[in-house]
């Protein structure tokens, strides 16, 4: 989780060019982002982790901020993986 | 880094080539006189199954890679830009739906989409928003169910002869995306004719009064109608006008060729004249610049590299203002011949700038290049 967080906070401080920014600001509220991040944002987390966006996952809740990016991250990847990884099985 | 295309693109890309010779080059002068194109041209790419060359297989498109989809893109553009214009938006929409739609529109849309029997147009500019989308006031109201649009779209490619549209609106305030049918109460089509370029797109002005929509047809979820459908939906229009931009050069530059090796003044051949030999020079050296930016754009596309944005944005730019340029630049080399309907050059100069335009104007492009995170702008100098 912490490694998801990390990725994604250093995507979002590139974009809006500042370290000051915590998990749980609002990454659209300062304004800094070209209107075409959030299409960014989007492509980042599936291509760094795999993952596939889809209608189900369009919340606001999700995008807006570096720990509800992370938890999305997170969820879809726990759903995505086989059982016997969850159960950590061999 | 491998420069060749594989031996499906290069079997692909003749097809295409095949075709835009046959059924489309011999007719662009016509169709663009009279501002339109036959039902019959449409059921012939239909046919090709080129309106689903982007749409996944298990939905009856081809699944084609964006390698494949661009060099469609550029052969149709190089034989008639209006046509290109018309698969494009058929592609923005099925992008759109198959991005962020649900299963249940995947399944109701893609597949008559893919096989042409569905025409969809895009409707996002209105006469007071065209290089701002925020700015658009076509409102949305809930009511039991469904959504009631109200307002004005302009400037919609294909909307002559589209079965249905995506429309741009907001309700409660938020953007959202509705599939709307050519035939739904109170919606009003009307003929935008009389334009510079790509003059046989069939154009349109939509008017929606009191014009109610199921409530299953909102695509993606309000709030994202323009952040993530429209904005993705232009993203892909971007990079097939991209290609589009580079077929006109390429039809600019065979023709500006093919006439500077036949005609004869001062008792040369124009291509042996120093600066009509420069304009050929710099004319394939750019075309070649803009179909390797392209190319850039659709290897990063292929694999979901979030810097595949701006490598659109930039092959883009560079292709319209290309292809603006060879256009101008046959039209000189033809001299009266191409100021006159003999020639498609001025048909290629019209369309041309065109392009400038549509998806992102030039200076939108401009811009937008360098906005980006520093590293990513850095990076582009390397």
């Amino acid at each position: 989780m912490d490694t998801i967080r990390t990725a994604i906070r250093n995507f979002v401080a590139r974009a809006i060019r500042t370290d000051l920014l915590s998990d749980t600001d609002d990454i659209f509220a300062r304004g800094h982002v070209t209107s075409l991040f959030a299409m960014q944002l989007v492509m980042f987390v599936e291509h760094e982790f795999g993952i596939t966006v889809e209608n189900d996952d369009l919340d606001i809740a999700n995008f807006s901020t570096i720990a509800g990016l992370a938890n999305l991250v997170t969820r879809k990847r726990t759903v995505g993986l086989p059982e016997s990884v969850l159960e950590g099985r061999p | 880094m491998d420069l060749q295309l594989t031996h499906q693109h290069e079997a692909d890309r003749a097809e295409f080539r095949d075709f835009v010779d046959r059924e489309i080059v011999p007719h662009a002068d016509r169709f663009d006189l009279e501002e339109r194109i036959p039902r019959d041209t449409i059921d012939h790419v239909a046919a090709r199954g080129y309106f689903g060359v982007s749409i996944p297989r298990e939905y009856g498109g081809r699944g084609s890679d964006m390698i494949t989809y661009g060099l469609l893109h550029e052969e149709i553009g190089r034989g008639c830009s209006s046509l290109r214009s018309i698969i494009t938006v058929q592609g923005m929409v099925a992008h759109a739906i198959g991005r962020w739609g649900v299963p249940a529109q995947h399944d109701a849309w893609l597949p008559p989409m893919a096989a042409g029997r569905r025409l969809v147009a895009f409707a996002l500019s209105e006469p007071e928003a065209g290089s701002d989308p925020q700015a658009i006031a076509c409102a949305a109201t809930r009511r039991r169910g469904e959504y009631v649009l109200n307002g004005r779209k302009k400037w919609i490619t294909g909307g002559q002869i589209a079965d249905a549209f995506l429309v741009i609106a907001r309700a409660e305030g938020k953007p959202g995306a509705w599939l709307v049918d050519r035939d739904a109460p109170g919606l009003t089509i009307s003929p935008i004719r009389g334009l510079l370029g790509v003059r046989a797109s069939m154009l349109s002005e939509l008017t929606f009064s009191d014009c109610r929509v199921p409530g299953e047809r909102l695509v993606g979820r309000l709030g994202f109608g323009l952040s993530h459908v429209a904005f993705s939906s232009l993203d892909h229009g971007r990079y097939c006008v991209a290609w589009g931009a580079v077929g006109i050069g390429q039809a600019a530059l065979r023709a500006s060729l093919d006439y500077a090796g036949t005609r004869r003044q001062h008792g040369v051949y124009l291509k042996d004249h120093q600066l009509i030999r420069r304009m050929l020079s710099d004319g394939l050296t750019n075309l070649a610049a803009a179909r390797l930016l392209c190319y850039q754009a659709a290897c990063r596309r292929d694999a979901g590299d979030p810097r595949a944005v701006i490598d659109t944005f930039m092959a883009k730019y560079f292709a319209s203002t290309m292809a603006r340029r060879a256009a101008d630049d046959c039209v000189q080399i033809h001299g009266a011949s191409g100021c006159s309907g003999d020639y498609p050059a001025q048909r290629y100069l019209r369309d041309a700038k065109i392009m400038e335009i549509i998806e992102g104007t030039t200076q939108l492009q401009q811009l937008t290049i360098a906005q980006g995170p520093y590293e990513d702008v850095y990076e582009k100098v390397h």
